[in-house]
């Protein structure tokens, strides 16, 4: 997993509030047995429409996305995740989060971060003033900045160190991996092994 | 994360439970502030429903299996019982076959295929080749892995995202569990068996009353079953809501798994049943909970409703919404009724059955095919009932017919099949028609599991057996005197 510091990129305004992990991607595509290549199942119904945000020319290679209050409620999914980190979006700000949604978010790599409904509207906008206009998100000052417009926004401690060292869970375990491998080596042997395999009966 | 830590967590010096040992003895690195501990994890089984993704974590991240010689696969959810040399119809199902053989291939993790002899349920397949022993920590992704804490093994399902932090690590972030003791004491009526034991656990604690405990059986009823039975037992512990359940390792324990080809030899074998003879719970140990139950008092059981927690004996009538004080479980009890078309007042026994599926993971095994057949042999099955009798492996296929087993089922007019999950979820070809009604010796009766309107009713394989013979629920006892209790 990528480290993430500072990333400037064009902002688009999702202007929707309870946006469900449904939504964001509905259930037909979770049969796929691939972890990555959701772009196209993305917010899949509404982009029916070429009304919708990121059928706009301007928007269509967003990365940051501002969204109405409570994004991400509903089926406790990684799949919504993985749609909008495959989009190609690397922070989503929205005044109120789904805690699983959060939660699986910081896990991938996907800054979410929490910011006033005053300054939703403000970005917004100034979004809609000059569209395909860029952000910078700054993760060490926790703070989006839009031309003369700066906002602070909030991230657990935690999730911001994790994100800021590009650890995922797997990497953070591995931060013990001198610890495990000496578990290892005093692994008694008779614990078993699968490998390799013995002789099988026959019958 | 630079202050030195001692390389071998220390162990508390107290009266510690059966879970608590295996826990310690799994440290890697103890949590500090509120944080999870690191868990090392001895066997991770895999199987095509829950690793693809897995799998495509890993490749995307650039990371190896970190431990082959503790992994292995089989294939068992999607796989058909039926023409098994034939290309799996169902698309889905075939992709995610195709897909485990292929990640199995590319990482190089052992893998038992549709037509091979260790192919077969994962819950079946760990036991059968000793892979599954006491004092170990096997995690799966699969719910029912709680089956292994029948060995005195600390066994619970994951997700997917944790099946991929295991492939990379070997190890699972975990907080301790609470602990519950449920003793059952006394002596078990003839035809009573592990699957009514637990059965009327559920229905005493309820769906939800294991949430968030590692269930541990004792006491005299479950020292007497044997293996199979045990696994029957720990199997359901997550029908209970708890994620494991567990059963201290004995004799009985040691006696199934010697000889088996990935047990212990040798001086290995004798000091592995040294330290498994150390596990059982220290006189004193504290248990979070604790539930009795009289062994003596318990009857064949069968499931009424919707899920494994609506169950009565089966002598018993279908309870009406009224005898429930609790208003959820009164409104819960309506809608099962109603869906499972039955009136209340009615004769468990005069229910009438279209279907009697004989297997799953929690009883599928040799044992379990020898007490189904213990009763019908040389019977033959209620008009109009289908009766379809799966094993849990291939090779308990193998062994089932090395006994014979496969001529009395046809001979009873039970379609033989090969290894599976099968009728137990509705993910393969093997399901019910809407509306049908059906005795199951599996572990789950929720609405549509075994096919879209399809009814379930749990109980064991010698109430499936008698079921299947009269065509309308039944024990062994409603039988003629002849077949009674044959060996069961
Ligand atoms: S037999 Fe049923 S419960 Fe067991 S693993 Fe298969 S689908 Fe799950």
């Amino acid at each position: 997993m990528d480290a993430f510091t500072t990333h400037t990129g064009v902002a688009a305004p999702l202007k929707r509030s309870a946006v469900d992990t449904d939504q964001i991607i509905p259930a037909v595509y979770l049969k796929r047995v691939t972890k990555t290549g959701f772009e196209d199942a993305l917010f899949s119904s509404w982009r029916q429409d070429p009304e919708f945000v990121l059928n706009q020319e301007p928007y269509r290679a967003s990365s940051i996305l501002v969204a109405g209050p409570d994004f991400g409620t509903g089926s406790s999914r990684e799949h919504a995740v993985w749609a909008l980190r495959d989009y190609g979006f690397r922070v989503v700000l929205s005044p109120r989060f789904a805690d699983i949604f959060r939660g699986n978010a910081g896990k991938q790599g996907l800054l979410t971060g929490v910011i006033s409904e005053a300054d939703v509207e403000r970005l917004w906008a100034a979004i809609e003033a000059q569209p395909g206009v860029e952000m910078t998100v700054d993760l060490s000052a926790r703070t989006a900045t839009l031309g003369d417009i700066r906002v602070p926004f909030d991230i657990d401690d935690y999730t911001r160190w994790r994100l800021l060292e590009g650890l995922d869970d797997i990497g953070l375990t591995l931060r013990s991996e001198d610890r495990i491998a000496a578990y290892e080596a005093r692994r008694e042997s008779w614990r078993p092994r699968t490998l390799p395999v013995p002789p099988l009966p026959t019958l | 994360m630079s202050t030195p830590v001692p390389d071998v967590p220390a162990i508390p010096d107290r009266p510690r439970t059966l879970a608590e040992k295996v826990w310690d003895d799994h440290l890697v690195v103890k949590g500090e502030d509120g944080q999870p501990d690191l868990i090392y994890i001895d066997l991770h089984l895999v199987h095509e429903v829950t690793s693809p993704q897995a799998f495509d974590g890993l490749r995307a991240e650039g990371r190896p299996v970190r431990r082959l010689d503790l992994t292995i696969a089989t294939e068992d959810h999607n796989t058909p019982t039926l023409d098994i040399d034939k290309p799996i119809a169902d698309l889905t199902s075939r992709t995610q076959i195709e897909t485990l053989r292929r990640n199995a291939a590319e990482f190089g993790v052992r893998l038992h295929s549709l037509g091979d002899a260790e192919q077969g349920i994962v819950h079946v397949v760990g036991p059968q080749l000793g892979l599954t022993m006491p004092g170990i920590t096997v995690v799966c992704g699969d719910s029912h892995t709680s089956t292994h804490g029948a060995f005195g093994a600390m066994a619970f399902g994951i997700g997917t995202s944790e099946v991929e932090h295991v492939l990379a690590t070997q190890t699972l972030p975990l907080k301790p569990f609470k602990t519950m003791a449920i003793t059952v004491d006394g002596e078990l009526k003839p035809g009573v068996t592990a699957k009514d034991v637990i059965l009327a656990v559920i229905a005493k604690i309820g769906t939800n009353g294991g949430q968030g405990y590692l269930l541990e059986y004792r006491g005299s009823a479950i020292r007497s079953l044997s293996m199979e039975g045990r696994m029957t037992m720990c199997n359901m512990s997550i029908e209970a809501g708890a994620r494991a359940g567990m059963v201290a390792p004995d004799e009985t324990t040691f006696a199934y798994l010697k000889g088996r080809p990935h047990a212990p030899q040798g001086s290995d074998w004798d000091e592995a049943v040294a330290y498994w003879r150390t596990l059982p719970s220290d006189e004193g140990a504290v248990y979070d909970a604790e539930v009795y139950l009289d062994a003596a008092e318990l009857e064949p059981f069968v499931t009424w409703g919707t899920n494994p927690g609506q169950g009565v004996s089966l002598s018993d009538v279908v309870p009406s919404p009224d005898d429930f004080d609790d208003p959820n479980d009164r409104a819960a009890a309506e809608r099962a009724l109603q869906y499972m078309d039955l009136e209340p007042g009615t004769r468990l026994k005069d229910v009438p059955v279209d279907a009697v599926f004989m297997g799953s993971c929690t009883n599928s095994r040799i044992e379990d095919l020898r007490a189904f057949a213990s009763i019908v042999r040389g019977r033959t099955k209620a008009e109009g009932v289908r009766v379809m009798v799966v094993p849990g492996s291939a090779r308990v296929r193998l062994e089932a017919e090395a006994e014979g087993l496969d001529k009395v089922f046809e001979e009873f007019g039970a379609e033989w099949r090969f290894a599976g999950c099968s009728m137990c979820l509705g993910m393969n070809p093997d399901q019910l028609a809407p509306g049908e009604r059906c005795a199951s010796t599996s572990n789950r009766n929720f609405e549509g599991r075994q096919g879209k309107g399809g009814r379930t009713h749990l109980v064991s394989p010698l109430v499936a057996a008698a079921t299947a013979i009269r065509g309308t629920l039944s024990s062994p006892s409603d039988l003629e005197p002849a077949t009674v209790g044959v060996e069961a």
